[in-house]
């Protein structure tokens, strides 16, 4: 770790004011991909703004709406019993995210905001129809992740919060690497306001909707409707999955996340 | 022996491990946590690259950088000695192998990702970090070699200018003629194609030296994460730094698992040791986890042709075997020794196979290098025979149980002359099969698998029967086998006058429970208090000398040497007691900690004696010395025998190819229990590691060299959440030529389980309409997928 300037600012405000000052400046959410990163001196940032100050936690409801504080842990979002019972799938979700010690210390507003291709919250965001919103503006989901580790997100702009409509019923599959315990493929499929809804992460440099299951299952929402159906992509190749296997493992996990509702 | 296994701390009781208490409180004295006074830091450089020539190094930034003690490179350390090798193999043609200097930093061309080039030393770590990034290597990057068929080939890269081919060696054993005569008349033959996948050990511990030396005495002392502490000061000592034993001292303190990686000498530890001298301060090193994967030697890594003869009656005439095996960039301490006389010696197994012929040629490639882990070379012959033998009772339409049972070596047969050199004293092998198949409900798997089959998965079965050898010896035989070191082992019992005893072992414990084992056999044989005997080891200026720990050596050879020496103690104690009761030397018996006058209720505690050995008042002076302590080397007439009956039983999704353990039990023979609850969290380990093995570690080079498989994002270890609860139990047949009727116990896990897995995984595709012969390891899901999906 090179030496940076350390910053604990106690609001947004003056978070993204100290990013502004900086000559290259960070904000650290959780930090289980920053710091790591820091350690192995692969980035060397002048200054780290520590958001966890910054009154950027927690978690409310507010009619059909969950509102999740973008520094709220993924075992608070996995243990909130107000999420729990709105969207159990994105409860479920936070609480298969890495280990313990990652879930105790990993935010929704770090990972969305890191865009790794392999998270799982991309596809609770982009499957549940959730608006990221920042201290400049709201961005809806489908406008948020726009490539491998890219997001709509501009120089020092800072997620404050996500807010997922409550859905009729949504299910997340997903298929771990078994060493990084990332998704190698998952898939959020929801029943919305918005209409059915089928992400995809860990399959792509970012996470897609796969609309062909979309529209099968606008008509027939049941695993079977799937049945055929090959999704196109740019997918992902490394050691642990071949892109084909990838493409195999997107139709296996929609129908077990369909499966799960239907 | 005084076998007084009545007491639970006696030989035989299942005692909690003295040493977890400090283990687990995080209070063990482990390298990293050894600072000296004023030491400096080292960073080592290390090659981006697979095979670069270095043109050049620039020192003059990193030297001027703040804190910096000294840049060392080639140029301040080519007059060392090159890392040696510990064994020296012949080929076919009975020429030596082929044993390229191994420089402690690369000298002129960098030959895997990891070698390193320079070091840094500097007052702070983070001084040395910082610095080690201003050293400018001027690399001129070559073409690099990994696949060892491609690195055979005569317009191959070289990874040695002057070794063309790359080949290290060509070595053969077994009757060639005999075993080509068996085949011509076979009814059946069963050929395979296997690779053994590499391995990276991952010790929990990093690798870790500190060097520090006494100007004034001039005694350099090395504090190592070492296995093996007096190989090292001999290695290190006499081949690479020219200091004589009594001016060095080696510490290997608590060490945090080995599995093989930490017997070697490794350059780290010369190079600390040598610069604290230059530098006139302490000198401490701690290996980053990256670090570790590209620098501690890697395990396995064989690709195997192997064809199996039957007859008629489904008995095996003869198995012959192609292998190559990769040493990596350099030879590693032992790594001639594991592909050969620790794996071809084992092909015959349980088996009577009366012909077997073996081929190894080994190959150097551009990768971190290889040598002994967890089983070595064992595995890889356990996984050759136990595969082949299961194709063959696939294809000739056996039950894989009863193919195996036909061809057990029968208990009347031994000793069992193999016609691969070992002579197996005791066993019996169809006792822990039957054990094993009855435990596992072998009979019952056909209900299982349709239970499995209506919830969609598909269920395999598979077996193996392993045989291990421990204790590898007697030092003479292994010398003209090309070792370069004995293989006894030494122990020091020391009676203290007031009765406690302290036992100086050149067994070495990183994880094994050894303080606990060799106290319950030192209390048991002298009945006295456990808890009145220490174990002190790794220590060289503590313990006379010693060969370490490794291949499952340490209970059959070095307490060997302790009962040894315990029996030492008892015969002087006699004498002593003779001289107290004046009775005749030959009149005394010692039993449940006192020697008594036999028939008589004379006696004298030993307490007693051991106070009059001190306080020698009344004493034979004149025909006795004084004291109590004494010393035993220990080496053995043979390796010793483990061997048992692995189950185990798998269920596949067949819609992504995942692998689960339904359920592994596991029945073995290790002779005597001195700790049947260190045994069974020995076997524990061992399939945890098999299995790993087996389904989930992989270490993938890319064409180029480059490590992809860098880090636990991509190695994948076995954690608590990949292994069923395991079903272990024991049968015995005591070793007939050590004292304690013991064979080993701490690698049969990583050498039985990964054959009895993939054939629980073929038998689950065969089973689920995906006819197979063989998958390599590990079965991760995509590979499991990609067979179901081309069969």
């Amino acid at each position: 770790m090179y030496d940076f300037n350390y910053h604990r600012p106690a609001s947004a405000t003056d978070a993204a004011a100290a990013r502004k000052a900086a000559a290259d400046g960070v904000y650290l959410a959780g930090g289980m991909t920053l710091l790591p990163t820091l350690k192995q001196r692969l980035a060397r940032n002048s200054d780290v703004v520590d958001l966890a100050a910054a009154g950027l936690a927690g978690i409310g409801r507010d009619g059909g709406t969950i509102t999740i504080g973008a520094m709220s842990t993924h075992d608070s979002v996995a243990t909130s019993s107000e999420v729990q019972s709105a969207i159990p799938a994105l409860a479920a979700l936070a609480g298969g995210i890495g280990d313990p010690q990652v879930r105790n210390r990993g935010t929704i507003g770090g990972s969305i905001a890191n865009a790794d291709p392999a998270a799982d919250y991309p596809a609770a965001v982009l499957g549940l129809n959730a608006t990221v919103h920042t201290d400049r503006r709201d961005i809806k989901a489908g406008d948020f992740f726009t490539g491998m580790f890219e997001t709509a997100l501009d120089d020092g702009e800072l997620i404050t919060k996500v807010t997922f409509p409550v859905p009729a019923a949504a299910a997340y599959a997903k298929f771990a690497n078994l060493a990084s315990r990332y998704a190698i493929v998952g898939v959020m499929a929801a029943k919305t306001g918005d209409g059915i809804r089928v992400a995809v992460t860990g399959a792509a440099g970012n996470a897609f909707r796969a609309t062909a299951m979309e529209q099968a299952l606008a008509g027939d929402f049941s695993a079977a409707a799937l049945d055929g159906i090959s999704v196109d992509a740019d997918y992902n190749s490394d050691i642990h999955a071949s892109a084909e296997y990838r493409r195999h493992l997107v139709g296996v996990m929609a129908k077990r996340a369909v499966g799960e509702i239907a | 022996m005084n076998a007084n296994t009545t007491t639970t701390s006696g030989i035989g009781g299942s005692v909690r491990r003295r040493e977890d208490s400090r283990f687990l409180q995080g209070r063990g004295r482990y390298t990293d946590d050894i600072n000296i006074a004023g030491q400096a830091y080292a960073v080592f450089v290390r090659s981006p690259h697979a095979h670069a020539r270095i043109n050049g190094i620039d020192t003059a930034a990193a030297t001027a950088a703040e804190g910096v003690v000294a840049v060392f490179t080639a140029e301040h350390t080519k007059d060392i000695g090159g890392v040696p090798t510990g064994w020296q193999v012949h080929s076919k043609d009975g020429e030596p192998m082929a044993e390229p200097k191994h420089p402690v930093l690369a000298e002129g061309m960098a030959r895997h990702v990891g070698d390193p080039v320079a070091m840094v030393i500097a007052a702070t770590r983070r001084q040395a970090r910082d610095a080690a990034e201003l050293v400018a290597v001027d690399y001129d990057p070559q073409p690099a070699v990994v696949d060892m068929k491609a690195a055979l080939a005569a317009d191959s890269t070289k990874v040695h200018a002057d070794l063309p081919g790359n080949l290290c060696y060509d070595w053969e054993l077994g009757d060639k003629a005999a075993v080509d005569e068996a085949f011509a008349g076979a009814a059946h033959v069963t050929k395979l194609d296997l690779v053994n996948n590499r391995l990276i050990p991952n010790a929990v511990e990093p690798r870790c030296a500190i060097g520090d030396f006494d100007s004034v005495s001039g005694e350099h002392t090395l504090y190592t994460t070492s296995q093996n502490p007096h190989v090292i000061r001999l290695l290190m000592g006499a081949f690479v730094l020219s200091i004589p034993e009594h001016k060095l001292r080696v510490v290997a303190p608590d060490v945090g698992g080995g599995f093989g990686s930490k017997i070697f000498h490794y350059a780290e530890e010369a190079l600390v040791t040598w610069a604290a001298a230059q530098v006139k301060k302490p000198v401490k090193w701690t290996a980053e986890r990256s670090e570790s994967f590209m620098s501690d030697a890697h395990g396995r890594d064989h690709v195997t042709h192997a064809e199996l003869a039957l007859d008629a009656d489904g008995k095996f005439l003869a198995l012959r075997c192609s292998t190559l095996a990769n040493m990596g960039a350099y030879l590693s301490t032992f790594a001639p020794c594991i592909p050969t006389y620790l794996h071809g010696t084992l092909l015959a197994g349980q088996y009577v196979t009366p012909a077997i012929y073996c081929e190894v040629k080994a190959v150097f490639t551009n990768t971190v290098p290889v040598d002994a882990y967890r089983g070595a070379g064992r595995p890889e012959a356990t996984f050759i025979l136990e595969r082949i033998v299961d194709q063959a009772a696939a294809e000739t339409g056996v039950d894989p149980a009863e193919l195996r049972r036909r061809n057990l070596i029968k208990p009347e047969q031994f000793p069992y002359q193999t016609p691969v050199a070992l002579q197996y004293d005791t066993g019996n092998y169809e006792a822990t099969l039957d054990q094993a198949l009855k435990a596992a409900d072998y009979a019952g798997f056909e209900s299982r698998r349709k239970q499995s089959a209506a919830a969609g998965k598909l269920r395999g079965v598979g077996l193996s029967c392993y045989i291990e050898a421990c204790g590898i010896a007697p030092s003479n035989v292994v010398g003209s086998l090309g070792a370069r070191a004995g293989l006894y082992e030494a122990a020091t019992i020391r009676v203290n006058p007031t009765g406690s005893v302290v036992v100086l072992t050149g067994s070495h414990a990183h994880g094994q429970g050894h303080e606990t084992t060799f106290a319950q056999v030192v209390s048991d044989m002298l009945g006295i208090d456990y808890d009145a005997v220490e174990i002190v080891h790794g220590d060289t200026a503590k313990v006379p000398f010693g060969m370490g720990t490794y291949g499952s050596r340490s209970i059959a050879v070095g307490g060997a040497a302790i009962a040894k020496a315990v029996d030492k103690i008892i015969a002087k104690g006699k004498k002593i007691a003779a001289h107290l009761l004046e009775a005749g030397e030959g009149d005394i018996v010692f039993e449940n900690g006192a020697f008594k006058v036999a028939g008589t209720d004379r006696e004298k505690s030993f307490g007693d004696i051991a106070l009059t050995a001190y306080v020698p008042h009344q004493y034979p002076l004149e025909s006795l010395e004084p004291g109590l302590e004494e010393t035993a080397f220990y080496d053995p007439a043979n390796f010793t025998y483990p061997a048992g009956t692995y189950v185990c039983e798998v269920e596949v999704d067949p819609d992504t190819g995942r692998v689960t353990v339904a359920s592994f039990h596991a029945s073995d023979d290790f002779g005597n229990l001195i700790n049947p609850m260190i045994v069974e969290g020995q076997v524990h380990g061992g399939l945890a590691q098999g299995i790993g093995q087996a389904l989930l570690e992989n270490c993938v080079y890319d064409a180029d060299g480059q490590l992809l498989s860098g880090s636990y994002m991509d190695y994948c270890m076995p954690r608590a959440d990949d292994l069923p609860s395991f079903q272990v139990d024991t049968t015995v047949t005591a070793c007939t030529h050590n004292p304690l009727g013991v064979k080993g116990c701490g690698e049969a896990g990583a050498i039985g389980a990964p054959p009895a897995l993939i054939n629980a995984v073929v038998n689950a595709l065969n089973g689920g309409g995906h006819p197979i012969a063989h998958l390599d390891m590990p079965a991760t899901p995509q590979k499991v997928w990609a067979a179901m999906q081309s069969n």
